[in-house]
């Protein structure tokens, strides 16, 4: 194989940039992150751009290609005809440090605001017991890598900057639902979701779910469940102690072997 | 001197990968104020990649495991050239360290009874990796910050500062250890998105760095494997341990070329798969070495007995240790017997339903469909050796991880010891855990025992800052990137998979000439996110290393383990009572030789003098017999 592309890739820094013509060698098996590789080296050795593994692992390497947000080491070149021109942007949610390297800190910032797993107190390490089938639905969350693709892509951030401070996007609410659907987690988050997370601006367009690399069912898994959890407290006061999700957790701890027991 | 962003810690951990966020756990439950620094995005570290699992024998799903047997089983695969205490307290506390995981919110894979499930791993006699999938290392480095996340919470609640106690530095590459009277007193370094300086003054630095994949061509490293924490402590008065030990990996992708080196776990290996030649031939049954002749099966038939029933039946060839499948891989290749790009075949289509791999093997099964084109549930892939870990590293004590430098300490991937001359799959994860602990601990202690901490004066950070700033008035015009392909080839080419001395005197000149067009290498562009700056000085780093493993490698005659010479193919049990310790002389690295510690007699007791014999000399041996009951 071995052709020359047609590149188009945004340089610039915070204070402003534009697109860049590039024409570089593509040979047989690449990925669009080999040719930025190759831009560095031969033609603009001070590019900036974040990748680690290489092997779709890490979530570093994220950007719009053609204007959707993909990771760079999983997009391959056999996807483009030879003749079409390739633009790689920066994600556009977040401010841009140089080239395609974003201020991603909105996420860890995020983050930092989920309350943490609590297990029961009186549980010793060791004595966990839960059965393969209820750790289920949280290890799918937990395949994220943490690309931030889905944050970028959510319109109630991407096109409202303004809701930077009250909503954590997809990321962190499917966060929350892992938590919340985590066997033996003992803390009740809802209020959180709404009042720090800002749930409530999720309109359920799956665009999350669309983007993401480990194919996590964000939105019909994660958001939808934790909003009709939210909706049970709110309009149910029966429920709004020993919540529908609690009374699994409960019922599925008594699943296995005797919950808590000792070995 | 320009403006420098000045820090000051009680301990400042280098590193965020498994080793460097269990370290900083710890110090910070030991009470201390800890810095974490790291070159890329927190979370993101190598760590992030590893597949297979844990290694520790918590005996869910073989009753028969315990300390004892997952410590043979790591001196064994190190070919007892393993730091004993190391592997002792390795395997003791490894089970411990897995079920806090739990603790902190990690969701491993169940057996039927709700137990952490433990999945087989070569050279392990029973199934010890807990694991999540094929994605363990994700699950343990993303439990790993959450715990962190959450000690900041607590924080918070206290102080209304979340970084009260815990702060984090993400990209932020550390250049230079700081001294003061032959104590450890800080790190210095730039942050990589505006280039600008900063120094962290602490009394004790934990150094937790990763490995050195980046100076071969063929690796399952990511960028940040350039050997800086390896040279940091030599240049700091550390010194490093057999780096001579290299493991090459002997499944990584081959195909197509820009994914060459990627890794292809164990657990294929692990849950059924079989390696085969051109001809079809199952290989590895060829290749079983007389110290392991009674532990792995001889005949197919048996060998596909032992997935069902371990206890009746020998483990198959494809699961001995990493060393001897990859030596095999690499004469089959040689022999003419490879596949059209030069690897073997790894099959697991034949053996498992599709909807089996899919569940076992999900990342593989992505991998290869997006990066190749090949759907694995339906042909076999094509893999071959891969530089993967290297089980040299800086010299610690192994109860406190502290280095030779008081102060300094090293845990993970960088620190040397544990393994020996071969890891086995699995007991990095375990390693991570183990002796970050440790290291927090021991750093914590150091700190507590100190009486006045060691100054930081404007003299070292005005050197540290202009030995930094130096690829910017070089002015010749090499390309660091080309120097950076060159050395990784001659690394490959020259002291890889095979060595030979006349090959290792030819690399060790290329070295000297690679020194040379460092200086030559002039950086474009200013200092905000500037790759090319980077990588000029990641390379001083890598000749470095390069240096140690290549000094080493001719040091040692004899073939054991992660080094394997083609004029020395015999184990020694002279060489096996040896260490080569590497230290900076100001040019490059210098080797000398240090005796081992012979091990503790309760341990020695634990194997058969039979099986002692193969490794120890004459003099060394136990007088007891311990009988055949293990
Ligand atoms: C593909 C793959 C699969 C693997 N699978 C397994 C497995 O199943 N089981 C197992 O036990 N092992 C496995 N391993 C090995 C294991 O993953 C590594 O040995 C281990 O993760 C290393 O961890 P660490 O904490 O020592 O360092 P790392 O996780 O590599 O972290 C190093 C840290 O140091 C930082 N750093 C480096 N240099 C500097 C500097 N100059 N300044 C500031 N920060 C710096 C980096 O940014 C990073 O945060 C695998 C390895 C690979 C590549
Ligand atoms: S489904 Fe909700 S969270 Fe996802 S992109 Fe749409 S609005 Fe955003
Ligand atoms: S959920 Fe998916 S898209 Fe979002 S950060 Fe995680 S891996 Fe990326
Ligand atoms: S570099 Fe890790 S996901 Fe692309």
């Amino acid at each position: 194989m071995g052709y020359t592309a047609k590149f188009k890739v945004w340089r610039g820094d915070d204070t402003g940039g534009g697109i860049e013509d590039f024409n570089v060698d593509v040979n047989e098996g690449e990925v669009v992150l080999d040719i930025i590789h190759r831009l560095q080296a031969t033609q603009a050795p001070d590019l900036a751009v974040r990748w680690n593994c290489k092997a779709g692992k890490c979530g570093s390497c994220s950007a719009e290609v053609n204007g959707k947000p993909r990771l760079m080491c999983m997009t391959r070149m056999s996807t483009f005809t030879e003749d079409e021109t390739i633009t790689i942007t920066p994600m556009r949610t977040f401010p841009v440090i140089r080239d395609l390297v974003t201020d991603v800190s909105y996420n860890y910032e995020k983050a930092r605001m989920v309350p943490a797993f609590a297990p029961p107190a009186d549980l010793a390490p060791g004595d966990y017991r839960m059965a393969q089938i209820d750790v289920e639905r949280s290890q799918e969350f937990r395949k994220c890598i943490e690309c931030f693709m889905c944050n970028n892509v959510c319109h109630a951030v991407r096109d409202h900057e303004e809701n930077k401070t009250t909503f954590s996007g997809p990321r962190f609410l499917m966060r929350i639902a892992e938590l919340d659907m985590h066997p033996l987690d003992t803390v009740d988050r809802r209020e959180v979701a709404v009042e720090d997370h800002g749930v409530g601006y999720c309109n359920i367009t799956k665009c999350c779910t669309e983007v993401c690399p480990e194919h996590i069912k964000i939105t019909d898994n994660a958001i939808i469940p934790l909003k009709e959890r939210i909706a049970d407290k709110k309009y149910d006061p029966i429920f709004s102690i020993a919540s529908l999700f609690k009374r699994n957790k409960q019922g599925r701890q008594a699943a296995p072997d005797t919950p808590h027991a000792t070995k | 001197m320009s403006e420098i962003e000045r820090h000051s810690f009680d301990v400042v951990v280098i590193g965020a990968g498994g080793a460097g966020l269990r370290a900083a756990i710890e110090a910070r439950m030991q009470g201390k104020r800890v810095a974490i620094v790291c070159k890329s995005l927190f979370g993101k570290a190598h760590t992030v990649m590893a597949e297979g699992g844990i290694a520790a024998a918590m005996g869910n799903v073989n009753s028969h495991d315990n300390w004892q047997v997952h410590f043979r089983d790591t001196m064994r695969g190190g070919k007892f050239l393993n730091s004993w205490r190391m592997a002792e307290l390795h395997a003791k506390e490894a089970p411990t360290r897995v079920w806090e995981l739990e603790t902190y919110g990690a969701l491993f894979d169940r057996t039927p009874d709700g137990k952490i499930s433990q999945r087989n791993f070569g050279g392990h006699e029973y199934p010890r990796l807990a694991h999540v999938g094929d994605r363990s290392g994700l699950e343990l480095i993303r439990t790993l910050q959450q715990k962190i996340v959450s000690l900041q919470q607590e924080d918070y609640r206290e102080t209304g500062d979340y970084e009260a106690k815990i702060q984090i530095f993400a990209e932020v590459t550390i250049t230079r250890l700081l001294t003061t009277d032959g104590r450890a007193a800080g790190a210095f370094g730039y942050f990589r998105e505006t280039g600008n300086f900063v120094s962290f003054e602490a009394p004790a630095v934990i150094l937790a760095t990763g490995g050195i994949g980046k100076t071969f061509k063929v690796t399952s490293g990511s960028w940040e494997y350039t050997g800086d924490g390896h040279a940091l402590a030599m240049r700091a008065g550390a010194t490093t341990l057999n780096m001579e030990f290299i493991q090459f990996h002997p499944t990584g992708m081959v195909w197509p070329p820009s994914v060459k080196g990627i890794l292809v776990t164990e657990s294929v290996r692990g849950d059924g798969g079989v390696l085969t030649n051109s001809e079809g031939t199952r290989f590895m049954f060829n290749y079983i070495p007389d110290v392991f002749k009674d532990k792995y099966a001889t005949t197919p038939e048996e060998a596909d007995r032992w997935y069902t029933d371990p206890d009746n039946n020998r483990r198959p060839p494809e699961l001995l240790p990493r060393d001897e499948v990859a030596r095999a891989i690499n004469t089959e290749v040689k022999a003419g017997r490879g596949t059209p790009h030069g690897g073997v075949y790894l099959d697991v289509s034949s053996r498992l339903p599709a909807d089996v791999i899919k569940k076992k093997l999900p990342s593989m099964w992505h991998q290869f469909k997006e990066l190749a084109d090949v759907d694995i549930t339906k042909e076999a892939m094509e893999v071959g050796p891969t530089c993967h870990y290297v089980m040299g590293g800086v010299e610690v004590d192994p109860d406190s991880q502290e280095t030779l430098l008081p102060g300094l300490f090293a845990a993970g991937e960088v620190s040397g010891g544990l393994h020996g001359s071969n890891r086995l799959g699995g007991n990095s994860l375990s390693d991570l855990l183990v002796f970050g602990r440790r290291a927090g601990l021991g750093a914590a202690e150091y700190v507590e025992a100190l009486p006045t901490r060691p100054a930081v004066t404007d003299a070292m950070l005005t050197e540290a800052e202009a030995e930094a700033l130096a690829p910017f008035s070089n002015v010749g015009d090499e390309n660091p990137y080309t120097i950076h392909a060159d050395l990784q080839n001659t690394m490959n080419d020259l002291v890889g998979i095979i060595r030979t001395e006349s090959e290792m005197v030819d690399a060790l000149a290329r070295l000297q000439d690679f020194k040379v067009r460092v200086k030559n290498s002039g950086v474009k562009g200013g200092r905000a996110f500037n790759p090319g700056w980077h990588l000029a000085l990641d390379l001083k780093n890598m000749l470095l290393v390069a240096e140690a493993v290549a000094k080493a490698s001719l040091d040692r005659q004899e073939s054991r383990g992660g080094h394997t010479r083609d004029d020395y193919p015999k184990m020694s049990d002279e060489w096996r009572k040896l260490n080569i310790v590497c230290r900076y002389d100001g040019e490059g690295a210098v080797i000398e030789h240090q005796p081992m510690q012979p091990m503790r007699p309760d341990l020695l007791e634990l194997f058969d003098v039979e099986e002692l014999k193969k490794y120890l000399t004459a003099e060394e041996l136990p007088t007891h017999d311990a009988g055949s009951d293990h």
